[in-house]
């Protein structure tokens, strides 16, 4: 990657960290802390790596992304709105009645969502589904999936853990936002996930690692993972929650509290430059 | 307007006033305390808070063997979640053998409003109300639940409860008598009885209002225990008026209005119509959501109206 173009899609995470507190702030609900967390991940995919066409998303053959830690999706929506899948100004009627711009991602309201998700631990054998009928079709086409670190908690991840491996679906690439803290508090104290690197290796997954704040880090991870033959990649992107808003990040409380004018003020001046 | 007490709130305290009285209380969490509220429980009991992390089906399973070891667990998480996520281990380890292992699902009907239709719990009822040896509560106000918490933890067998996220009008005080499978008649009128369950019948009350204003006397019955179901004041409720609307933040398929058809069709047949879901709803201030997706009190007391002219 170009020190250029680095700095462009630095530029651009910083403006939607601008916007998403704007947002948030505004209409007073949402989830800041795993949006700011995978704020590069969804900008590296939708910037640099996804073959996508806004003007036609159906398009066969198309890169997938889900959100599946659904939570997060004003992040996913400021990233859909800037590649012009739909106009920015809807971004203000989040979360309102009669917005197409729901809580949890809406397959059937918000063009360029892929999969409704919201109820977590899903994504991963959607996305399966999708990486295994994408091969049926013989397209190069690649799946990716963001879980929640607390996501896979869920069971059914590891039911879709083994069957991408058993199916050799190695057009399927999972990111996981490991940023270590979920909604009642850290992973280490609600639910430690043990070496998350080794359990995905012995299920048989290609693992790679990345730094999730970095995306550079993050494209060279992704690029890696596209090379994978028959087997599924897993990326451990290492995150923090509320990254760039200091009085957020590694907190469990930002999970989804609404923004006070007072932290509204202190998060803008701490983002600085942009808008 | 009477005082508003959010019904989260009260679970929460209720668990915890149980859990000093009964050492046999366990609690289990998946991940959302601070939102069900168990985490008042937790702080107090941590040797008696199991926090499962976000894993429902397991956390349900493992209250069922709570129970086989003469625990009375009460597992909490969104309602949506433990009646889809969990729905295995409520139907063929707990309610099968009769377990005796409280099911708290918060978050019920459209509450969790701004998340959106993936967070809002319409079929909850409809699932556990199917099941045999089910009981199924859902609560209008913060008293009624406390005296809920306190009813089914004497009770011994699989108990759903059906909780709210939204601040609720106190609609009872402190004497009220709650007994698990008894209606309550708020109020009573000739010309149509309005059955309702949750926080919404305080919609139902002000609909009554609006039909006074009209002249319209309407009988307003509280069914917080939708099984085993009181078949009597339901009965009754239609000898007296003819007319019978039905009012649930569910879907009209299977929940409430269902039951009450049921008994009617079979005892007392008598036009019956239904507030409810129909369709999924979507995000946005609660409010504005029941008043566009016809929970309103004009919305219920029209209907009303309509019902009396099928008499
Ligand atoms: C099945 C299910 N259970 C519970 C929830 C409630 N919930 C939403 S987000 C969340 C915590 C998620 O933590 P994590 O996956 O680590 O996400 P992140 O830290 O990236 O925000 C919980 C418990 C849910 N949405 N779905
Ligand atoms: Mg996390």
């Amino acid at each position: 990657m170009t020190k250029e173009r680095k700095k462009e899609l630095q530029d651009l995470c910083l403006k939607f960290r601008h916007d998403l507190i704007d947002i948030l702030h505004s209409i007073q609900t949402g989830h800041p802390g795993g949006s700011l967390s995978c704020t590069e991940i969804v900008t590296t995919l939708y910037f640099e790596k996804m073959n996508i066409d806004p003007k036609d998303p159906q398009k066969e053959g198309r890169d997938r992304f889900i959100l599946s830690k659904g939570h997060a999706c004003p992040m996913l929506y400021l990233n859909l709105a800037e590649r012009g899948f739909f106009p920015k100004e809807d971004l203000k009627h989040l979360r309102q009645t009669d917005s197409h711009l729901q809580g949890h991602p809406c397959f059937h309201k918000t063009p360029g969502v892929e999969l409704s998700t919201g109820p977590l631990g899903m994504g991963l054998s959607a996305g399966l589904g999708m990486a295994l009928g994408e091969k049926l079709k013989k397209t190069d086409a690649k799946i990716y999936v963001l879980l929640g670190d607390g996501e896979i908690q869920e069971g059914g991840i590891w039911e879709a853990a083994m069957a991408a491996s058993k199916f050799k679906a190695d057009n399927l690439i999972a990111i996981l936002d490991y940023n270590g803290v979920q909604l009642d508090g850290t992973l280490e104290e609600i639910m430690p996930l043990g070496d998350v690197a080794s359990k995905f290796e012995s299920f048989g997954w290609n693992v790679l690692h990345c730094d999730g704040h970095d995306v550079e880090s993050v494209s060279a991870a992704i690029d890696k993972a596209k090379e994978s033959t028959d087997k599924p990649s897993m990326i451990i992107a290492r995150t923090v929650k509320g990254k760039g808003i200091s009085f957020m990040e590694g907190k469990n409380t930002w999970h989804g509290k609404p923004i006070s004018d007072e932290e509204y003020k202190m998060a803008k001046a701490e983002l600085g430059g942009g808008n | 307007m009477s005082k508003q007490i959010a019904i989260r709130d009260a679970y929460g305290e209720a668990l915890l006033e149980l859990g000093k009285k009964n050492e046999k209380i366990v609690a289990l969490e998946a991940d959302v305390g601070a939102s069900t509220k168990s985490i008042l429980f937790g702080e107090v009991f941590p040797d008696r808070y199991f926090n499962v992390g976000i894993s429902e089906f397991n956390m349900v399973a493992m209250a069922a063997g709570f129970a086989q070891e003469g625990f009375i667990p009460f597992v909490n998480t969104f309602a949506v979640f433990m009646t889809t996520r969990a729905s295995d281990p409520i139907q063929s380890l707990i309610a099968y053998d009769k377990l005796n292992v409280k099911m708290a699902g918060t978050y019920a009907g459209l509450s969790d409003s701004y998340d959106g239709a993936s967070h809002q719990a319409i079929t909850d009822i409809a699932f556990v109300r199917s099941i045999p040896n089910m009981t199924v509560i859902s609560v209008s106000d913060a008293v009624e639940t406390k005296k809920a918490v306190e009813a089914i933890a004497e009770y011994d067998g699989p108990v759903y409860l059906r909780l709210s996220r939204a601040p609720a009008p106190v609609i009872f005080d402190e004497n009220y008598d709650f007994q698990i499978g008894k209606g309550v008649e708020l109020r009573t009128g000739k010309d149509v009885a309005i059955i309702a369950t949750g926080t919404i019948l305080h919609n139902a009350l002000k609909a009554a209002e609006l039909l006074e204003e009209e002249g319209i006397e309407a009988t307003v019955i509280n069914i917080h225990t939708i099984k085993p179901i009181d078949e009597e004041i339901i009965i009754n409720a239609a000898r007296l008026t003819g007319a019978v609307l039905t009012v649930e933040e569910h879907s009209i398929y299977g929940g409430l209005g269902s039951a009450v058809a049921e008994v009617l069709s079979q005892n007392y047949p008598t036009p019956v119509d239904f507030v409810g879901a129909t369709t999924f709803a979507e995000s946005g201030d609660y409010d504005e959501l029941l008043e566009k997706y016809g929970y309103g009190a004009r919305t219920i007391a029209d209907k009303a109206k309509q019902l009396i002219n099928r008499k």
